[in-house]
């Protein structure tokens, strides 16, 4: 067999091994949405975005929990994101070489990895056991912390894509370090960095296990984040698990609303970061 | 157009066009700043004081990239209002050379430079000097270009919005003035709010060279500005360095021989961190004193 036809032999294989591990992959992602579909789509309605979670047996929605999820999301984001930022801009911007650096980066990474329900813990011993209650300030909290590492290691990546001569250029000028990083660098890598706040949004937006130690859950309408507080995963965590059928069918619907969102947050990342290739 | 100068710095224009070479009033150039440019290499200096055409003159000047000696001990005097070009093999010490003039080094912990750069006698090395109001007098191009992710308009106003604040027509005017300086203004006067990175790479060289002039520097750093360049965008730069070298002290780092010996007016000629020969062009390029000048510029390595 001459060296030729072997490498083309090879190479159709290679393809078709790879085209399979594709198919295989997209198979049930392709399940898994058709089965939400399937099963979410009959029981969302308007009641579910204007009713808060009822009693088993009677009518309701999940408005508390979706109203819940936004402020839990939302605070996590405003509070995690800052910080994160500022941290990666550290690490890329002043502690590139650095051994303090390299050990931030480290410890990041593990944070990164952590699972979330070790977070979850952490937070209730830290703050729920202290406090007395459960609260959304708690799952916020733990949600911050798991925004923090992603953001970090986002913004790290993007800026270090950043050319050399572009932060040159700018300090050439006479800009002053902050100015170089403000208004040049972070400018470059603005499509990146938010592209990475709305992954991070997308992860936290279906944490379960950091809110069932955290803000747990309310079966009222409740906007207090000092309180305990609806979300949708743990509604769903909770009414799939129950023998009610009609919180089966909310906690679907309940799921197919995450789902979609985390989706659209997803699609809307990638069309940013499409954007910014073009740029 | 003639942009009024009336800047915060107080920098006066010269309103100078065309042949300016060897035409410039002594008045004109006292004013600016004290520094005469004669046509003739010999000085009249008498009329604005002693060592009037020296710009830049470098005290044994040695350079380190943490513990490697990158330059050795470099003496020269740069004229002011003329070209000069460094030339020399890779890593020889050209651009680190260059790269001293705006201590742009100092972004990076480790690089550090000995001995003296006198601008207009003062020791711009000195640790009291502010680097970012030295920057502001010496404006430097890169070899690639580099322009800042916004518009045409805000490239070229962002340095400017750094020592001054001006009008919003003032802007206007110091921005149309820059672009035209820099012969990019008939190309993008229609689309100044489009992005500076959508431009081809040519456009791109002059916008970063519009971008330097708008801040009136004195001195011109260009680190080897056409080398990413096409020839046509490669010849418009030249005939630009052409240009401003009336008004600017440029100083250009270059691997291409012929672009030196066209641009030119002064050549130093390096070889391993050290400075082998400094001259005017037209004797570097045809009469050179060292054996190693000699055999770099008729090809024999580099």
């Amino acid at each position: 067999m001459s060296l030729y036809v072997r490498r083309r032999i090879v190479n159709a294989l290679g393809l078709a091994l790879s085209m399979l591990a594709t198919a295989f992959g997209l198979f049930w992602l392709g399940w898994l949405l058709w089965t939400l579909v399937a099963q979410g789509l009959p029981w969302i309605d308007l009641s579910v975005f204007s009713q808060p979670t009822p009693p088993p047996g009677d009518a309701g929605g999940l408005a508390n929990a979706i109203v819940g999820s936004l402020l839990l999301t939302g605070s996590g984001i405003v509070i995690g994101t800052p910080i994160g930022i500022l941290a990666g801009t550290y690490l890329s911007e002043f502690g590139r070489k650095t051994r303090f650096a390299a050990v931030v980066r480290f410890v990041n990474d593990i944070l990164l990895s952590a699972p979330s329900i070790v977070i979850g813990v952490f937070v209730y011993e830290l703050v729920v056991l202290r406090t007395g209650h459960f609260s959304g300030w708690a799952g916020s909290m733990a949600l911050a912390l798991i925004v923090i590492p992603i953001a970090v290691r986002t913004t790290e990546d993007m800026l270090c894509l950043v050319p050399v001569s572009l932060r040159e250029a700018a300090a050439a000028l006479g800009a002053p370090r902050w100015r170089v990083i403000f208004a040049v660098v972070y400018r470059a890598s603005r499509a990146g960095i938010l592209t990475g706040v709305l992954l991070a949004v997308a992860r936290i937006s279906g944490e379960t296990a950091p809110l069932l130690f955290t803000a747990l859950n309310n079966q009222f309408w409740s906007l207090d984040m000092g309180g305990a507080l609806a979300n949708l995963p743990v509604v769903i965590f909770q009414f799939a698990m129950s023998p009610y059928e009609d919180w089966q069918h909310l906690a679907w619907a309940g799921a197919l609303l995450i789902t979609g969102g985390i989706l659209t947050l997803n699609i809307i990342a990638r069309v940013l970061g499409r954007a910014r290739n073009i740029e | 157009m003639a942009y009024d100068g009336s800047s915060a710095r107080g920098r006066v224009d010269l309103r100078l066009t065309g042949s300016y070479k060897r035409e410039q009033t002594v008045e004109g150039e006292c004013a600016r700043q004290g520094r005469v440019a004669e046509a003739g290499e010999s000085a009249e200096q008498a009329a604005c004081g002693s060592s009037a055409t020296t710009c830049i003159e470098v005290r044994d000047l040695s350079f380190f990239y943490g513990r490697y000696q990158a330059l050795q001990a470099i003496n020269l005097e740069l004229q002011a209002r003329r070209v000069t070009a460094f030339i020399g093999p890779s890593g020889c010490g050209k651009s680190t050379l260059l790269r001293t003039f705006n201590r742009i080094y100092e972004l990076y912990p480790g690089q550090y430079a000995t001995g003296q750069i006198l601008i207009d006698g003062n020791n711009i090395l000195d640790k009291r000097q502010d680097l970012n109001l030295l920057r502001a007098r010496v404006g430097m191009v890169f070899q690639k270009p580099t322009p800042f992710p916004m518009s045409i308009y805000d490239n070229i106003a962002f340095g400017v919005k750094l020592y001054q604040r001006l009008s919003r027509y003032d802007m206007d005017e110091r921005v149309e003035w820059a672009l035209r300086k820099a012969a990019l203004w008939e190309e993008v006067k229609d689309k100044l709010k489009q992005s500076g990175t959508l431009l081809s790479g040519g456009q791109q060289q002059r916008l970063c060279l519009a971008r330097a002039v708008a801040v009136k520097p004195e001195i011109l750093l260009l680190d080897e500005p056409a080398s990413a360049l096409d020839p046509i965008s490669t010849l418009k730069i030249e005939e630009l360095i052409e240009e401003l070298k009336g008004e600017y002290t440029i100083i250009i780092v270059t691997h291409n021989m012929q672009q030196a010996a066209r641009v030119s007016d002064y050549t130093a000629f390096m070889y391993l961190g050290k400075l082998v020969e400094f001259a005017g062009t037209d004797t570097i390029f045809t009469r050179p004193r060292e054996k190693e000048t000699e055999d770099y510029i008729t090809g024999r390595y580099g």
